[in-house]
């Protein structure tokens, strides 16, 4: 029974994906002028842009081409940048690997602090200390990325003078060298991820603390401290897993961000210098790229939510 | 004599009514009490729709204008005015194009959601009253929007699109009326099934009367309280794709686009990115802080819930 439900949720995380990709196709598809204009310019021909457009296959229907599309894209041919003619595979390749490394590094150190941060805020609900976590985690994720990361350059940057203010990377440098110039972007990311992560956390723990075994334990009188750890932290695991993968999903949006204040060469800012020059190729293949790692990143919340709660196990 | 004894009775009845307004079946008055917090918070928002309405009036100098002696300025005076907050990298009067940016920043992001609650609460209302396919076929698409980041979907319109004022407005709106289309059916839904809508069924009313006389104005506070928390989102989001250089396109002065031009500024010791940054914060640090205030203390958790 459960593992119809997992599986059935992963049907519908793949329909999910083949309607995004839809979206992703139609929507830079739509664009007024055509491809082989565009390549050919002003003094074309109608017979040399019937040509190129027969080449492209554009003559044919829109879902032939849609399919053509998601086939080459399924099977690692990403195309061609219209800007430069450099294969689309090649200008990721890298910029893949440090968009990755990235989100690796701001998820080891942002999960053990949030969750030891929300642990330690729902142990004392309602005194200061409680509070004021809430208002800095509040305040935290009503403002935009850049703010922080603005206001962090300034700080660590220009006044202290203690790390650069863009994570310029050469390629060669060793592991100090790498991490100091990462160090803005991690901290920004952190920071950002950290404080809905910290809010999610203590909002699980604080609903599990409402229930009725805890209050039997509490009239046991089992120490504070051990009803934590013993009771309630093991039956939030499977809300905190959730919010754990629906935290680096939300990364997704956040390296767009950091990545261009920065200037890190990773894959959200090649997307975007793709979004300036319309290089629509290009920001199909990001596109794709990133919203198929939101999906599978939701669609893992959804599995561990429904493999940690005995009730979502037997579907009514 | 008679007329003072009709006086006197006037005066008992009335007094008998007064206290059937302290009766406890007698609906208790709604009044929303904030924190100090919560007063704050209404008083900074205020603030800033009061400089939405009258910013370019007020204004010292105008947000195109490059007055200063040089970019990157502090604070300072020449023979044309003061520079309370000093210049940008052109130049230009960074509080004046605060000010001005005031009306782009909000001004958009309240349209597009005003748009987003439209389009959200009239598909959801649909979808909850009618049911069946056309639940069905909207939730659907629905589903599929949601499941993808907003900044990407940004991003993929402005790539094909290119970036301009109505753009950016259609795109919020689309955007975030697929959440207020899932708040809506959730609460339409649960409140067609209340009695009270069932005996004005039995009585025969109309679709139409139902949905204007039992539906929406059950719905409304959750939904008002949801709208806070929308418009935050959707100045997030405006803000961001402006500070890409996506969205509000220069020489228009918007808060995002500000950090972005002035960042560079930031090595001279120039606080000119950090004035706009730190009014979007403001902003929305206040709405938040607002709604979150009201849900604390009135129905308004369903909404919070399903944020």
């Amino acid at each position: 029974m459960m593992m119809q439900m997992v599986l059935r949720r992963i049907a519908i995380g793949f329909a999910t994906l083949i309607v995004v990709s839809i979206i992703v196709f139609l929507a830079t598809s739509i664009l007024p002028g055509d491809v082989a204009q565009i390549i050919l310019g002003q003094s074309a021909t109608p017979e040399t842009l019937a040509a190129l457009r027969a080449e492209l296959g554009m003559d044919l229907p829109a879902y032939m081409r849609y399919f053509a599309w998601l086939g080459n894209m399924a099977s690692g041919d990403l195309g061609i940048s219209k800007a430069g003619g450099a294969t689309i595979a090649s200008l990721i390749g890298g910029r893949f690997g440090n968009t990755m490394m990235m989100a690796g590094f701001v998820a080891l150190i942002s999960i053990p602090i949030s969750i030891a941060l929300g642990l330690w805020a729902a142990m004392h609900p309602g005194t200061w200390l409680d509070r004021s976590v809430t208002f800095c985690t509040l305040s935290l994720i009503s403002v935009p990325e850049f703010f922080i990361a603005t206001v962090l350059v300034l700080i660590l940057a220009v006044e202290l003078h203690w790390l650069p203010s863009t994570a310029y990377m050469t390629g060669d440098e060793n592991f100090f060298q790498l991490m100091k110039a990462l160090a803005m972007p991690l901290i920004t990311l952190v920071i950002v991820v950290s404080a809905q992560m910290i809010r999610m956390t203590r909002a699980g723990i604080l609903n599990v603390m409402n229930s009725p075994y805890i209050e039997m334990a509490i009239l046991k009188g089992v120490p504070k401290g051990r009803i934590i750890l013993r009771h309630a932290f093991f039956n939030a695991i499977g809300p905190i897993v959730n919010v754990i993968a629906l935290n680096l999903a939300y990364l997704v949006s956040g390296v767009v961000i950091v990545e261009t204040i920065f200037a890190y060469p990773g894959l959200a800012k090649l997307m975007i210098d793709g979004v300036q020059t319309r290089d629509l190729p290009l920001v199909q293949a990001c596109a794709m790229i990133f919203c198929g790692t939101y999906v599978i990143l939701i669609l893992t919340a959804d599995v561990a939510s429904i493999l940690s709660n005995p009730r979502l196990r037997q579907p009514k | 004599m008679a007329e003072e004894t009709t006086a006197k009775k006037e005066e008992e009845v009335l007094a008998q009514l007064d206290s059937f307004a302290e009766l406890p079946d007698a609906p208790p008055k709604r009044r929303l009490k904030l924190s100090w917090v919560g007063k704050l918070a209404v008083a900074v928002v205020a603030f800033w729709l009061v400089i939405v309405a009258i910013g370019p009036y007020i204004a010292p100098f105008h947000e195109m204008d490059m007055d200063g002696d040089d970019s990157f300025l502090d604070a300072h005076s020449n023979e044309y005015g003061t520079f309370y907050l000093g210049t940008d990298y052109l130049g230009r009067d960074t509080l004046s194009r605060i000010i001005f940016g005031a009306r782009n920043t909000i001004g958009i992001s309240l349209v597009a959601t005003l748009f987003a609650y439209l389009m959200g609460i009239t598909l959801g209302i649909l979808a909850a009253v009618k049911g069946g396919w056309i639940d069905m076929g909207i939730s659907r698409v629905n589903d599929a929007i949601l499941a993808l980041p907003t900044i990407m979907l940004g991003l993929i319109v402005i790539a094909a699109l290119g970036s301009s004022i109505p753009i950016l407005i259609g795109t919020a709106a689309v955007i975030y009326a697929t959440s207020v289309f899932r708040i809506a059916r959730a609460l339409g839904q649960d409140i067609m099934v209340q009695d009270f809508v069932e005996a004005a069924r039995a009585r025969g009313e109309g679709v139409w009367w139902i949905i204007k006389s039992e539906v929406l104005p059950n719905a409304a506070m959750p939904l008002a309280t949801d709208f806070g928390l929308r418009l935050v989102f959707v100045v997030l989001f405006i803000s961001s794709l402006s500070f890409l250089g996506l969205g509000v396109q220069p020489p228009a002065s918007d808060w995002g686009s500000m950090v972005r031009e002035n960042l560079q500024g930031l090595t001279y010791g120039s606080y000119a990115a950090i004035w706009p940054a730190l009014a979007i914060a403001t902003f929305t640090i206040a709405i938040n802080l607002i709604v979150d205030d009201v849900s604390a203390k009135s129905g308004g958790m369903l909404a919070k819930k399903m944020v």
